[in-house]
This record gives C-alpha cells, sequence and structure tokens, in this order.
C-alpha cells in the first residue's frame, strides 16, 4: 500500500508516444494557486478522535523528532478532510508540529499519495507498471475510464463519485492485473469483474477486497503442481522408540 | 533521489561542512547540537591519504573533496559549497577511489587515511561526462541571452566536460518550469535550474527564511515557496551569487552588462558598521554592481542586500557643481567662489571659538574627520558634533578607551560565545551579516540568545527579558531564568546597540552594564575574551570615536554662529540655529544639502580611497572605483582647500602626510586589515571610569527604541536608490505582492 503512486498527471494512454517523459502544460501541481476550495483561510482542525490520534503519533517519537510525524499526521488529515490534503490541512500540521510550513509542502507534494486537489468519494488507482500491463491492465484502465462515463485518467466523474488515476507497482503484481479502490485492493480483475466492483461501489456498497477470479490470495490459479503428497506427520519414519 | 528527502538529510549533517581549518577546530569544544538533528564529531586528528600520487593530510572529518583540493586537483562541483550543508545531488565531483567499484562523490564522501584516490583518470572523465549530458538534456541552450554568461559554473564545466553533439530527441522537449516571483532583487528562470539546492540550503541555514525549499521530485523537483511569496531578508541576494547557473539573477543588473567588460576593485561596504569586504565592478563611470569578498574574519562570502544592492543610488540626485543659496535658490557657482563664500559666511557669521560647529554624518571617511576636527580645532573650536540623537552632547560611554565603543568579542567571536544578551538592538537590521553569524551558532551549538528592547524577528529564537531599562535592572539583578543561564555560562556575550547611548535612558542602562560587566569579570573580561561589545551600526562612528570627534562639555552648550555638515543627513533642522551659516559638504542632495548655504560636491564610497574603521575597530581601506562625478572632489582635499580659504592652511599636502596624521593620533587607524585588542585591564578600568561618569542617572523607563525601522533606507545612498525603494514596497510596505497563507512570523525558527 505505500507503494509511491504516480502523480495525476495528464496522460491519456492514447497518446502515448515513443517518448518516455509525461507531456507536462503546467506545473501547476508544485506550487500552490489559491481557488475558492483550496487556500489558507478556510479553516482546518483535526476533530476531536483525530486530535487524540495525532497525540498517540506524536508520542511515537522523541520530542526533539515530533516533527518525523509529518507523514502520519498529514494521512490523518487526508483522510479527514474528504481524501485530499489542501494548503489549510499542510498549515495546521505544521503548527501542530511547530516546523515551518515549506517542510511540511516539501512532504506533501513528494509522496504522491498525497492528493493536493479535492478527490471523489471513491478513489480508483489502476495500476499500470509492466507485470500488469502484461496481464492486461489496459484493458482495465479503458474499462474503468469508460464505464464511469468516458472520463480520462485524473478525472473525476460528474457526479462526484469516483476518481480515476492510474499508478505504478502496488505490490500485488501477482494477483494482476488490479486496482486500488479506497484503501483496498481488488485483483485478478478482468472487464467484467472490474465493472463489477465498480458499480457495487456506484451504490454504496463495498465488495470483498482481494482477487475477483476465485483465488484465495496469490496461489496458482491452475491448482498445485508441487508438494501435492499428504504431507507426513511426526513421527513417521522415526525408529520406534522415537515414535 | 533528491527533493525533502534530500533536504532532510544536508540538514542533518551540521556544521560538518564549514570551512576546513576552520569550522573543524571551532567547534570541538561545543556542546552537542540541540536544533539540528546532528553535531560535528569532535576532531581527533590528521589523516593521510594519497590523491593523484600526490599525499596529503587533512583533519580527520574532512570532505574529500577538500583533500583533493589540497593535493591542489581541481574537482568541478555545483551543489558543494564549502559554507553550506553538504546535499551531494549534482554528482558532477565524482572521483575514483581504490577499491570502489564505482566512481564516488568526492563532497559527500569523508576523506579516509591511507585511502587512494584519482580525480583524473578516463573513468573519472567519463563519468563526469555522462553526469554534464544528464544536466544539459533539461537545460535550455540560452547562454547568449542568459545574465550569468561569462561566470556560469554550467557553461565553464561543459567545455572541459560537456560534449559537442546532443543525444536528446525528446519530442516533447525539455522540463519547462514557471518562474518565482522572489521579490525586487532575484530574478529567476527556473527552466535553468539545476536543482543544486544550494539556494535552498543557503535561505535555510544562513539567511533563516524558511519559506523556501524544494517541491516535487525527480524531474519535477522545483525550487520555490509552493505558496506565492516573496523572499524577505535581507541576506537574499547572497542566492545570486550561490546559483551555479543562471537561474536566479540579479533583477536590478538584468542585461546591463557582461562580467568580462567590468573592471574589480576591492573595497569596503559603509551601509552599515561591519566593513563587509565587496568588489565594486565598474564599467567606465558608472558602478554596475556590487559583490562581496571573501573575509573570514568580517563578512566571510556574503554581503546584505543594501550593501550590494543600493549602488544605483549613487547615480541619481548626486551633487555635481558647488552651490550658493541666493534667496531660497541654489544657484551653481565654480570652487573658487564655493570657497570664497565659506570664507566670508565664517567672517561675517563672527562665529568665535565653539561657536563654529562641524556635525560628522553617517558617510563621512575617516581621512576626512581627522582634517575636519583639526581644522575645527585650528579655529579654536571643540564642537564637533555627530549626527544622531543627542550627537551635540559627549557620548555616554565617553572616547577615552576604545573598548567602551567598539565590539570587542570581535565579529567571528560571536561564534564562541554561548549565551548571548542583546540590549536595545536589532542586529538583523543594524548588521545583518553579524546576524547571519549569530543564526549560525543558535542553529548549530547551544547557544541561548536574550533580548531587551523592542521586539524584532532576529531569524533565531530568543528569550524575551522586557523593553527597557526596568528589564535590565531585573536582569543585572540577576532575576529570571535568562540571568541564570548567563551566569552560568562559559564565555557569555553582551551586545549592545549603538542606539542605546541615545535613549533616555542610556546613561543608566551603560551605568547597570558597566556594574555588571564588573562584578562578573571572571567571564567576560578575561586575557582572552571580552564579551562586552557594542554593535556601532554607522559606518564613519567608529572612526569618529576613534579620532575623538566628539564635543567638549563646555562646546556641546554652546548656541553654533557656523554649522558645517560634513555629510550629516539626518540632522533635525529645528537644531540648527536660523541665523546660522550653514555649510554642507556631501555627495547627495538630501535633507544636509537642502539645509545649506553653501553646498560642497564631494566624493561618495566608490570614488575614493579612503580608510574605514568597521565597529571592531578594523581599520581596512576602501578603494577608488570610479571617478566622482562632475565638479566634485575628495572629501579632505575640499577640507584642505577651505583651511587655505579662511588663512588657516592644514599641515598636509598629500594623502600620506594625511595619514602620517593619523598615525600621530591612533597608529591603529592605519594598520590596515589588523585590529587590536584593548587589553582587559584597560578595559575593566574604562567600564569603571565610564561607571563613574554615569552614576546616579536618572531612568525614566521609557522603553528602548530601535534606530533602524527601514532597513532598507538608511543613508543617503540607499534613499536615493529605486531599488531600495522597491523593497521598502516589497518588504517593508508590504504592497504589490499578494501573499498567500498566514503573514504571522513565528518568533524562534526551527530547522
Ligand atoms: S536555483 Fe540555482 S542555486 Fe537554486 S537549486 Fe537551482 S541551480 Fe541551484
Ligand atoms: S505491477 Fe501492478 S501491482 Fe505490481
Ligand atoms: S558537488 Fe558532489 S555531488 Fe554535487
Amino acid at each position: 500500500m505505500l507503494a509511491l503512486r504516480r502523480s495525476i498527471a495528464l496522460r491519456s494512454i492514447a497518446r502515448r508516444g515513443l517518448s518516455s517523459s509525461s507531456v507536462k502544460r503546467s506545473d501547476a501541481l508544485f506550487v500552490h494557486r489559491d481557488t475558492k476550495y483550496n487556500n489558507p483561510s478556510i479553516p482546518f482542525e483535526f476533530s476531536k478522535e483525530n486530535l487524540t490520534k495525532a497525540e498517540e503519533i506524536i508520542a511515537h517519537y522523541p520530542p526533539q523528532y515530533r516533527k518525523a510525524a509529518v507523514i502520519p499526521l498529514l494521512d490523518l488529515g487526508q483522510r479527514q478532510n474528504k481524501g485530499w490534503t489542501s494548503i489549510s490541512v499542510m498549515n495546521y500540521v505544521a503548527k501542530l508540529l511547530g516546523m515551518p510550513p515549506m517542510r511540511v509542502y516539501e512532504v506533501a507534494t513528494f509522496y504522491t499519495m498525497f492528493n493536493r486537489e479535492p478527490i471523489g468519494d471513491n478513489f480508483v488507482q489502476v495500476c499500470t507498471t509492466t507485470p500488469c500491463m502484461l496481464r492486461g491492465s489496459t484493458e482495465i484502465l479503458d474499462t474503468v475510464c469508460s464505464h464511469l462515463g468516458d472520463i480520462k485518467p485524473g478525472e473525476t466523474t460528474k457526479d462526484g463519485k469516483f476518481t480515476v488515476i492510474e499508478v505504478e507497482c502496488q505490490g500485488a503484481c501477482s494477483n494482476a492485473p488490479m486496482m486500488v479502490v479506497n484503501d483496498d485492493f481488488y485483483e485478478d480483475l478482468t472487464a467484467a469483474s472490474t465493472k463489477k466492483v465498480l458499480d457495487a461501489f456506484a451504490q454504496g456498497q463495498k465488495p470483498k477486497p482481494g482477487p475477483q477470479s476465485g483465488r484465495h490470495t496469490s496461489e496458482n490459479s491452475a491448482g498445485l503442481t508441487a508438494l501435492t503428497s499428504k504431507p507426513y506427520g511426526p513421527g513417521e519414519f522415526c525408529t520406534p522408540e522415537f515414535q | 533521489m533528491a527533493g525533502s528527502a534530500g533536504m532532510l538529510r544536508a540538514v542533518s549533517r551540521g556544521t560538518n561542512t564549514g570551512r576546513l581549518g576552520k569550522s573543524v577546530c571551532s567547534s570541538s569544544s561545543r556542546k552537542a547540537g540541540r536544533r539540528q538533528l546532528s553535531s560535528t564529531a569532535p576532531r581527533q586528528a590528521d589523516i593521510t591519504l594519497t590523491v593523484d600520487g600526490k599525499e596529503v593530510t587533512v583533519p580527520q572529518g574532512s570532505a574529500l573533496i577538500q583533500a583533493c583540493e589540497a593535493a591542489g586537483a581541481n574537482i568541478p562541483r555545483f551543489c558543494y559549497h564549502d559554507r553550506l550543508a553538504i546535499a551531494g545531488n549534482c554528482r558532477m565531483c565524482l572521483v575514483e577511489v581504490e577499491r570502489s567499484p564505482k566512481p564516488v562523490a568526492s563532497c559527500a564522501m569523508p576523506a579516509m587515511p591511507g585511502s587512494k584516490v584519482w580525480t583524473n583518470t578516463p573513468l573519472v572523465h567519463e563519468a563526469r561526462e555522462g553526469v554534464m549530458e544528464f544536466l544539459l538534456a533539461n537545460h535550455p541552450l540560452d547562454c547568449p541571452i542568459c545574465d550569468q554568461g561569462g561566470e556560469c559554473d554550467l557553461q565553464d564545466q561543459s567545455m572541459r566536460y560537456g560534449s559537442d553533439r546532443t543525444r536528446f530527441h525528446e519530442i516533447t522537449g525539455k522540463r519547462a518550469v514557471e518562474n518565482k516571483d522572489l521579490g525586487p532583487l532575484v530574478k529567476t528562470s527556473m527552466n535553468r535550474c539545476i536543482q543544486c539546492t544550494r539556494c535552498v540550503r543557503f535561505a535555510n541555514e544562513v539567511a533563516g527564511v524558511e519559506e523556501l525549499g524544494t517541491t516535487g521530485r525527480g524531474n519535477d523537483l522545483q525550487i520555490g515557496m509552493y505558496v506565492e511569496k516573496t523572499m524577505d531578508s535581507e541576506m537574499s541576494g547572497n542566492i545570486v551569487d550561490l546559483c551555479p547557473v543562471g537561474a536566479l539573477t540579479s533583477k536590478p543588473y538584468a542585461f546591463h552588462a557582461r562580467p568580462w567588460e567590468l573592471k574589480n576593485t576591492e573595497s569596503v561596504d559603509v551601509m552599515d558598521a561591519v566593513g563587509s569586504n565587496i568588489r565594486v565592478d565598474s564599467r567606465g563611470v558608472q558602478v554596475m554592481r556590487i559583490q562581496p569578498r571573501t573575509n573570514d574574519d568580517v563578512n566571510e562570502e556574503w554581503i546584505s542586500d543594501k550593501t550590494r544592492y543600493a549602488y544605483d543610488g549613487l547615480k541619481f540626485q548626486r551633487l555635481t557643481t558647488p552651490l550658493l543659496k541666493q534667496g531660497d535658490r541654489f544657484v551653481p557657482a565654480s570652487w573658487e567662489e564655493a570657497l570664497q563664500a565659506v570664507a566670508d559666511g565664517l567672517a561675517a557669521s563672527g562665529a568665535k571659538g565653539d561657536e563654529i560647529q562641524a556635525v560628522a554624518g553617517h558617510l563621512a571617511d575617516t581621512e576626512t574627520l581627522v582634517a575636519m576636527k583639526d581644522f575645527v580645532n585650528r579655529l579654536g573650536s571643540d564642537n564637533l558634533a555627530l549626527d544622531q540623537a543627542g550627537g551635540t552632547a559627549p557620548p555616554v560611554h565617553g572616547v577615552d578607551v576604545r573598548s567602551n565603543y567598539l565590539f570587542n568579542s570581535t565579529i567571528p567571536g560571536v561564534e564562541e560565545a554561548d549565551v548571548i544578551l542583546l540590549v536595545g538592538t536589532n542586529p538583523r537590521h543594524e548588521a545583518a551579516v553579524l546576524n547571519s553569524r549569530i543564526r549560525k551558532s543558535w542553529l548549530h551549538t547551544g547557544l541561548e540568545v536574550g533580548l531587551i528592547g523592542e521586539r524584532a524577528d532576529t531569524a533565531y529564537g530568543y528569550d524575551y527579558l522586557g523593553d527597557g531599562a526596568k528589564a535590565l535592572a531585573d536582569f543585572v539583578a540577576g532575576k529570571g531564568a535568562f540571568a541564570e543561564k548567563f551566569k552560568a555560562a562559559k564565555k557569555p556575550m553582551i551586545i549592545v546597540g549603538s542606539a542605546l547611548a541615545e535613549q533616555a535612558d542610556g546613561a543608566a542602562a551603560f551605568n547597570a552594564l558597566a556594574k555588571f560587566v564588573e562584578k562578573n569579570k571572571e567571564t567576560l573580561v578575561t586575557d582572552e575574551w571580552n564579551g562586552f561589545s557594542v554593535l556601532q551600526r554607522i559606518a564613519s562612528r567608529p572612526a569618529a570615536y576613534e579620532v575623538g570627534f566628539v564635543p567638549s562639555k563646555k562646546a556641546s552648550t554652546t548656541k553654533p554662529k557656523f554649522v558645517y555638515l560634513l555629510n550629516a543627513d539626518e540632522v533635525d533642522p529645528k537644531s540648527i540655529p536660523r541665523d546660522a551659516f550653514v555649510v554642507y559638504q556631501g555627495h547627495h542632495g538630501d535633507l544636509g544639502a537642502s539645509l545649506a548655504d553653501v553646498v560642497l560636491p564631494a566624493a561618495a564610497y566608490t570614488e575614493k580611497s579612503t580608510t574605514w574603521i568597521n565597529t571592531e575597530g578594523r581599520s581596512q581601506l576602501g578603494r577608488a572605483a570610479v571617478p566622482p562625478p562632475g565638479a566634485s572632489r575628495e572629501d579632505w582635499k575640499i577640507i584642505r582647500a577651505i583651511s587655505e580659504a579662511t588663512g588657516s592652511p592644514l599641515p598636509y599636502d598629500d594623502v600620506l602626510a594625511l595619514r602620517d596624521r593619523m598615525w600621530e593620533l591612533s597608529p591603529s587607524l592605519v594598520r590596515y586589515d589588523a585590529r587590536e585588542r584593548t587589553s582587559s585591564p584597560i578595559a575593566l578600568a574604562g567600564l569603571r571610569a565610564l561607571e563613574a561618569r554615569t552614576r546616579g542617572a536618572a531612568v525614566s523607563g521609557r522603553a528602548f527604541v530601535r534606530p533602524i525601522a527601514n532597513f532598507y533606507m538608511t543613508d543617503p545612498i540607499s534613499r536615493a536608490s529605486v531599488t531600495m525603494a522597491q523593497c521598502t514596497r516589497a518588504f517593508v510596505k508590504g504592497e504589490e505582492y499578494g501573499f498567500s497563507g498566514s503573514r504571522e512570523q513565528p518568533e524562534a525558527a526551527f530547522a
């Protein structure tokens, strides 16, 4: 889960050309611009319950290294703030930890898992790194995009229910292709099971996470090929005095 | 991986990075750092290694790059800077080390005893060429329109390691980064940035601007503030020098000159009393820019923005010809007429003895002060006033013992102190370069700072003790936690602002301090250490005290009939009697000139070779870079000419004879670049005399006010400067720039 995700860059699958660098028309992602929904005058504060959690997190570190808690606190803030880290969240965390706000901005912009723009209710991250790609992630991404009403990666559906992005390897390659919805992995996807998962989320349910193919985990889908015989129990094949 | 993780590492490297010998030995005696994650390991011994077959010995803990340098091998670099923390992110400094499978970044690698290093092998060349190719991949090819051209590290090093053709064929083109608005001083062209993070490290470690950092990562890493903000620091110009490429250039100097067209003149700055060493770059008769010169004893490698950018004030509002007042207009005159007018005016005013007053302003040089004093004395007067509040009376601290008004601990000595008390001063505005030393020490050692006086944002944290004489009395009585810390300190230091002597409670404050120093002389004034330091803020003031340019008691009560304003532009017009004959000598048509009957045009500091004494009592020679404009003349020559016209000629005809006269007054005035210590018994005697003189001084309880409200405008040159006016608008008044984020600044800054 802690794998780093590619920024919500404007990459479209269709336009993938020969060059390896992504097209950037604007670098607005790494500077903050005041907007109506994201500016420092919007108040943010931890809820009571999150504040207790935050205090507990801070207590994990020696007092002179309070600022080490910046990543977990930003995550906590992001969760409380509907899944995205606004400038107010960053400023609040900076104040809470007594560090210059810029140090928090550095962290928040370094890690792509901090969304610095609002996202939909469900955050869909489709892995398109090599193993997933070989197992058909392009089709999965296309399915997700078209099923959600022809949106592009990096966009949110009109009803605000879904945001889709492309991400790098999530560490679930053995169950490729896969996608992450909110905090859960949905693996062994096909176009059909992808739609099913998305439909369930659209209705406000939460489908069972994990492989959607009937596998339990990452066991061989063709059944066992080794260690098929009965394992011998304790004492078997020993001289009688040890039996 | 660059970016924030890199920055964390950079900060934690701490003091290991200062200049070779100096930082290593000065940090050895310190307690563990508190504000940084780690502190320097104490110096152990010297180690020996072989570089290119040559044996070198360096202190343990030095970086490999320093060892290579000591062996005379030149290592190309971008991110490494010996006064900043190590980042190790440009990879240009690769060298080959025996038994290491890959080339090693020599700046981030400690020198190891017995290791064998090669800096000039095919492997090294290939590695550096590779790095260079990567750096150039995203660097625009715009040298012809780049201001850094001719002094660009990337340009120079690509001559050596660059390829003559490109393999970069990305259809999407090079990385494009938006320029940032850092204010009226620093121009940015962020496409050119190679992400060395020198500017970020400087801003965070030295200048105390913790808003500058890196956002994003990898190919998208960019330098900036994330939110829209200007770089509000009086040291910001230094990042222009630090930037190895043309990403950060000087806005006022933009597209004005190329470095090879400039004549360099080594000189001394006069915007404050630190005496920063500068290099004046001129073309023809114009000063094009001012750059710092390295002097570890004074300004290290930095200068303040006022020092660097006020030079455009030298072009505006200059006095270029003598002027005579006729009715309420000034009419131009020849020098002959003007000198005659002064002589006639002196005679007509009927001024006798102490009724002849000379007022020395901020920018009067030492030679001229001596000539002025000799001239006035010759006319039988002792009325030598200074251009400051209460300047017509003898100064509280007296001028008999140097240590009463000088910065005795020396400027590098600030870094040895473990507790500093600031009294009635904000060093950030009165001596910006010195302030960054305090910050350095505060960041890397356990230095504690206390402040009595007006609250100020000093770029480091401090204990606030109060605003006036009452707080000082409490401190002297040993009340409060800070007084306790001060007692326990091994090398305590008191920095007394020069404005304290001008305050209502100045005498009482000096009295209390003198008593306190006497009582704690075991720690404050010893044979090696003198922690009682007065921080002068005006370039000419230490010299004025040194030559005794102060009024006698009797003279200070006399009403003057003839007033000679020598560069005096801060005078209160009401203090000059209506019927007095006023002569102004100076280089700018500022306040002083408007009050005068005769105006004599003189040379500014870049136009004359004169002596300047800094706040430590260090005498330094400024040098003329350009000729004075129009009919203006060197200052001391004007006074010499007047003395002739008034019939009491001064006995020196050239500057050498004048310097002989200075030698007679005090040999230290002409012992250039040296600084003489006052021995501790004399320093203590001086303080006892001071205590006796100020005994029983009344206490009004009024707060100490800071003398400098606007850092960017403190003298006629900076007041005439357009750049300084822009700085005032941007930083002092906060106009023009949309600030995002809360403007409240933390009093204590965190690393
Ligand atoms: S702006 Fe200049 S000094 Fe700052 S990181 Fe870029 S290249 Fe280095
Ligand atoms: S490649 Fe998709 S999870 Fe690893
Ligand atoms: S100078 Fe060594 S890595 Fe940059």
